[in-house]
């Protein structure tokens, strides 16, 4: 349990994935102006690291033991089919949610977040439990940055902001003071 | 790059309609010549990534056992120590969830101690060591940081900084390693901590008690079984 | 006589687009997780440059002679085995000679895969072009990438720990400044250097601008 908990609060705020793993950028820095929109990608995130994380576990323990080599096609192949799946099953079982997550999810099946949690979790030798509960930290670390940064670019809108720091370079000096921000994090767990 | 890769997905749809043989052979010999580099570059790099990784272990096992030679990996196997023979090549990702230790000798075949690889939260990430364990003094004669993430120029001197290393000459592990300040070193049992880097030392105590406690009692058991140094413990 | 001179100009221009007015960092924003994450020294980030220009050069060369064989519908999916067969191949040859340099990177090497620049490449250039072409394109944009992980990683280093390529550059008296060789320094080094980057093409801009009117 206290393993667990480690896992969880270590990839949701002390390494968190977007501010100090870098993965999941491009989302972060191109879609999170809206504070609604950023909270929705967040949460397709999730959704995807947690089907990424099963895939990952299945592939490791079944196929990957025999066949090393074929980590990265699988890894990238495996889990674009399967999310496309789940995507279709569930246009069909849960509309509402699909209206809610559907447009997300091929702008972030195989993004680096995505491929760089199959990859960490299966280097650290997790199980299926912990790789679960790695997914869960992970895509709400992710949400959280999501929504962080979203929220001072709102801000940032009604600002007068000089022309040549707009865009990228503004975007990329606000994640790195959050990033500075989360740095406190470190050490939460050990004492 | 998304916009890019979202195209991925309706083309492994539409490769699976039956209509398009093409499309099956195009991306089968695509898979096909993938293969052949794969298994072509894996065949040619294995030894050599097998060979560095058991140079590292050796290094990081001559460095925590000092007068060490040779040594025999052990394993756990149904509560007892015994040691582990060169398994399937195959099958060497496997390992990782096998826990090891190594037992070191000196030139004369004798046994000097244990190798033991451990890990613990620290500061930023998990902290992965290994420490020689010399069993017959009951104490910590070595240790070496193997992994870690902790902040460059504060925790990373839990192996930077030669003053901490010499915590491990002869360290007491009963009846516990115990935490204190810098310059309040008494007993054997005793580490001293870094200056602001409490919590990276506190996370090396707790590594090495953790240890000590899992595999103490295999590695007096496996001692015991195989009559290694039997007139030294009767003493 | 003339075609050649154009031809090889054209060459020249492929090549120097990548490195200056379409370089993927700078310009498009393309790459940018291994341009943060690995760029904390000089040889952390050489070595993810040249990794990745191996992959780029090589996928470049495969994807534009075979590009009329591979059917549209599947192009992606060709593109993406082709790219990650060379990351593996990169993967296993760095751990195989260089184990040091493949311990540091970890798994950004295989993260290469995901990076949007090798990807936009093919599709963008690659697969429209022949493969002289091709080749003057994959190099010029993998140098230019290589230049800006440069460009992040050497100040960095400098900064972070007072060394460049492990060469200690100041006595002791250097107090390093930490946390550029942390996460938040990557997100400031590369931010600033946009900030440079557009003003220096807004100068431009303007000064064009002015020459301009007063012809």
């Amino acid at each position: 349990m206290d393993n667990l908990m480690w896992i969880f609060i270590s990839a949701l705020l002390i390494n968190n994935f977007t501010l100090s793993y870098f993965l999941g950028l491009c989302p972060f820095l191109g879609v999170s102006g809206k504070l609604e929109t950023a909270f929705r990608l967040g949460l397709a995130n999730i959704f995807v690291m947690l089907i990424t994380a099963a895939c990952a576990y299945v592939l490791n323990t079944w196929v990957l033991i025999y066949a090393p080599y074929l980590r990265l096609i699988s890894f990238i192949i495996v889990i674009a089919s399967s999310v496309q799946f789940v995507e279709m099953a569930l246009k069909k079982l849960s509309p509402d949610l699909f209206r809610a997550l559907g447009i997300f999810l091929p702008l972030i099946t195989t993004n680096c977040a995505i491929l760089g949690l199959a990859l960490f979790s299966t280097n650290k030798g997790y199980g299926f439990v912990e790789g679960m509960i790695y997914a869960l930290g992970a895509g709400g670390g992710v949400t959280l940055a999501l929504v962080l940064l979203a929220g001072v670019r709102e801000e940032t809108r009604i600002l007068n902001i000089p022309n040549v720091i707009q865009g990228s370079a503004i975007n990329l000096i606000i994640a790195g003071i959050i990033s500075m921000a989360f740095m406190g994090f470190a050490g939460l767990f050990s004492s | 790059m998304t916009e890019e890769q979202s195209k991925v997905l309706p083309d492994l749809i539409e490769e699976k309609e039956p209509s398009s043989f093409r499309l099956i052979l195009a991306l089968g010999i695509a898979g096909l010549m993938s293969g052949i580099i794969l298994v072509g570059i894996f065949i040619y790099t294995n030894p050599m990534i097998k060979a560095n990784k058991e140079a590292a272990i050796k290094r990081a096992i001559f460095k925590v056992l000092p007068g060490c030679e040779t040594y025999t990996p052990l394993k756990l196997d149904d509560g007892k120590l015994i040691e582990k023979v060169a398994s399937d090549d195959n099958k060497e990702e496997s390992d990782k969830e096998e826990l090891l230790i190594y037992a070191g000798y000196n030139t004369n075949k004798e046994l000097i101690g244990f190798a033991i690889p451990g890990d613990e939260p620290g500061f930023q990430d998990v902290i992965g060591a290994i420490f020689g364990y010399d069993d017959k003094e009951n104490v910590i004669i070595g240790f070496e940081v193997l992994e870690s993430k902790e902040t460059p120029g504060l925790g990373d001197k839990i192996f930077k900084d030669a003053d901490f290393q010499t915590n491990f000459s002869a360290l007491a592990v009963e009846p516990e390693i115990v935490p204190v300040k810098k310059g309040e070193k008494q007993n054997a049992n005793e580490v001293e901590t870094i200056t602001g880097a409490t919590i990276s030392s506190k996370a090396i105590v707790k590594l090495l008690n953790k240890s000590m406690g899992v595999w103490q009692t295999n590695i007096d058991e496996y001692i015991k079984e195989n009559k290694i140094r039997v007139s030294e413990k009767h003493e | 006589m003339n075609k050649l001179v154009e031809y090889k100009n054209q060459n020249a221009q492929e090549f120097l687009k990548g490195l200056w007015d379409e370089n993927p960092v700078f310009v498009a924003v393309l790459g940018m997780c291994p341009a943060l994450a690995v760029t904390n020294t000089a040889i952390n980030s050489l070595a993810m440059g040249l990794a990745t220009t191996f992959v780029l050069l090589c996928s470049s060369i495969l994807v534009s002679t075979f590009k009329s064989i591979i059917p549209k519908q599947v192009r992606i999916t060709a593109y993406i085995i082709i790219i990650a067969t060379f990351v593996t191949v990169v993967d296993f040859a760095l751990a195989a000679f260089t184990p040091a340099i493949h311990k540091e990177l970890g798994a950004f090497i295989a993260l290469i895969v995901v990076n949007c620049l090798i990807l936009g490449r093919q599709e963008a250039f690659a697969s429209k072009n022949p493969v002289g072409l091709s080749i003057m394109d994959a190099l010029g944009m993998s140098a230019g990438f290589t230049f800006a992980m440069l460009c992040i990683g050497i100040p960095r280093e400098v900064l972070g720990s007072g060394s460049l390529f492990n060469i200690q550059l100041f006595g002791d008296s250097f107090e390093p400044w930490v946390v550029m060789i942390l996460p938040p320094g990557g997100f400031f080094m590369l931010g600033f250097l946009l900030l440079g980057f557009n003003w220096y093409s807004q100068k431009k801009k303007e000064r064009a601008l002015i020459k301009q009117k007063l012809n």
